[in-house]
């Protein structure tokens, strides 16, 4: 679970979802691929490398108010493979899902070449990704060959 | 293991496979092997020797031939897309060339059409067919392929038959590979990525002066002027590396000239005749390799 430690840096949330687990500095890139800009009206809370007994440390993204879709959930393990999404309502945890990054990626992200086929409008090609190393994510596209880092992924998602 | 089969990538091809390939291009003779078969060429960029070579091995096997170079006269030009043209080509023929200005192109062919599809190059990333005829040349001029000191000289980055080249050639094994291009046009990151995961010695130099003397095959490439995205960037780099007869005359004994073509103002003319100069002998061993491709995927033999 998150905070176990004497006190908590941050309170709990009565209802929405807590991202644990995500490796230390990433969690600012999880609110960048949730598309969450601060205008939005939930209260978010980010808290960075803080003790995990999982790994060493961790940082950890609370959203009060909002409940993450499978897309999103998908999402976030782009920038971070291991992490863990409660859903809370009422103080308590009520679901638990550990994300999943698969060997390749269909249709979550665009390829950065221009002259790719995938980059075509009107073709029937979803942009197909073999994924070469999980954290930081670096992708090879099926397609053209071309690698996309996090960091493009990243700007495609937070514009 | 070749019926059937698509051809997008030279990387898909094993050495035993391409081997023998080269043994039947070698023992081909024209014939009515593929009398009945149709092969649909689309071309959606120009060409000379690869659309006509394969036209040229289709006809000598008995076989006929549909298509289109450019895309003013078909459909496309009436907005039809890629997936369309190929579902028609699929019903009409047999097996299915295209060439195609954008990466992918082919693959996304060969998923569309249940026929075979021959990539005849797509945007700057292969082109497995002319590293087929580039190995095939290699073999037949200095009797083996592996452990040879190879350079490849000219547009790197942008360069499919170069690119397609340089997997081949890695695949058989050479001694050392140099890359001479100007800094801009050096290797694209992933494959700069693959040789150095496949261990070949290489180096990556602008020395063509020293690399001449180095080597027994220098394969040179044309600028692909066309592939630029920035026009700026092509006059920057435009005759930055040139063939002399100078230059030619330095290199060893038995060494060969090999060039994709079309060249330009890359190798001097006065090269052509030089003893060392095979691209000419190598354009024409497209025929007989291309003939024994089709002859594979399409009879399995």
């Amino acid at each position: 679970m998150e905070e176990k430690s004497k006190e908590l840096v941050v309170r709990k949330i009565e209802r929405g979802t807590v991202i644990d687990h995500i490796p230390v500095g990433q969690a600012l890139n999880v609110i960048k691929l949730l598309g969450i800009k601060g205008g939005e009206g939930y209260t978010v809370a980010v808290v960075m490398n803080v003790d995990s007994r999982k790994h060493g440390k961790k940082d950890i993204v609370k959203v009060e108010g909002k409940e993450l879709s499978e897309a999103e959930v998908n999402r976030i393990a782009l920038v971070a493979p291991e992490a863990t999404i409660n859903l809370i309502q009422d103080f308590e945890v009520v679901k638990k899902t550990t994300v999943r990054l698969p060997e390749r990626l269909q249709g979550m992200v665009r390829c950065t070449n221009p002259s790719c086929i995938t980059n075509k409008p009107r073709e029937p090609v979803t942009p197909t990704f073999r994924v070469l190393s999980r954290s930081p994510l670096l992708l090879l596209c099926e397609y053209c060959g071309t690698r996309v880092s996090q960091e493009d992924v990243i700007k495609q998602y937070a514009g | 293991m070749f019926k059937g089969r698509d051809v997008l990538s030279i990387l898909d091809f094993s050495v035993s496979e391409l081997e023998h390939l080269f043994r039947r291009a070698s023992a081909i003779r024209p014939g009515n092997g593929l009398r009945g078969k149709i092969l649909a060429t689309a071309f959606f960029e120009p060409s000379t020797r690869t659309r006509l070579s394969f036209e040229t091995a289709m006809l000598k096997l008995g076989g006929s031939v549909i298509g289109f170079g450019g895309e003013e006269a078909t459909s496309l030009a009436k907005g039809e897309n890629l997936a369309d043209t190929v579902r028609m080509l699929d019903a009409y023929a047999d097996a299915i060339v295209i060439r195609h200005p954008l990466e992918g192109a082919a693959k996304l062919a060969a998923e569309v059409a249940e026929v075979p599809v021959i990539n005849g190059g797509d945007g700057k990333q292969h082109h497995p067919t002319q590293a087929m005829v580039d190995l095939y040349t290699i073999r037949k001029e200095m009797g083996k392929i592996k452990g040879l000191r190879v350079a490849l000289v000219g547009d790197l980055r942008y360069g499919r038959a170069a690119t397609s080249f340089l997997y081949g050639i890695c695949k058989f094994g050479v001694e050392k590979l140099f890359l001479v291009s100007p800094p801009s046009l050096k290797p694209r990151e992933e494959v700069l990525e693959f040789l150095r995961s496949s261990g070949v010695e290489h180096e990556l130099t602008e020395d063509l002066g020293r690399v001449v003397e180095e080597v027994e095959v220098m394969y040179v490439t044309r600028i692909q002027k066309e592939r630029f995205p920035d026009p700026s960037e092509f006059e920057k780099v435009k005759g930055s590396y040139k063939i002399t007869v100078e230059l030619a005359e330095k290199m060893n004994k038995g060494a060969i000239i090999l060039h994709p073509l079309p060249k330009v103002d890359e190798i001097e003319l006065g090269v052509d005749k030089n003893e060392h100069a095979r691209y000419f002998q190598q354009a024409a061993y497209a025929v007989p390799v291309r003939m024994a491709l089709l002859s594979l995927i399409l009879k399995g033999r």
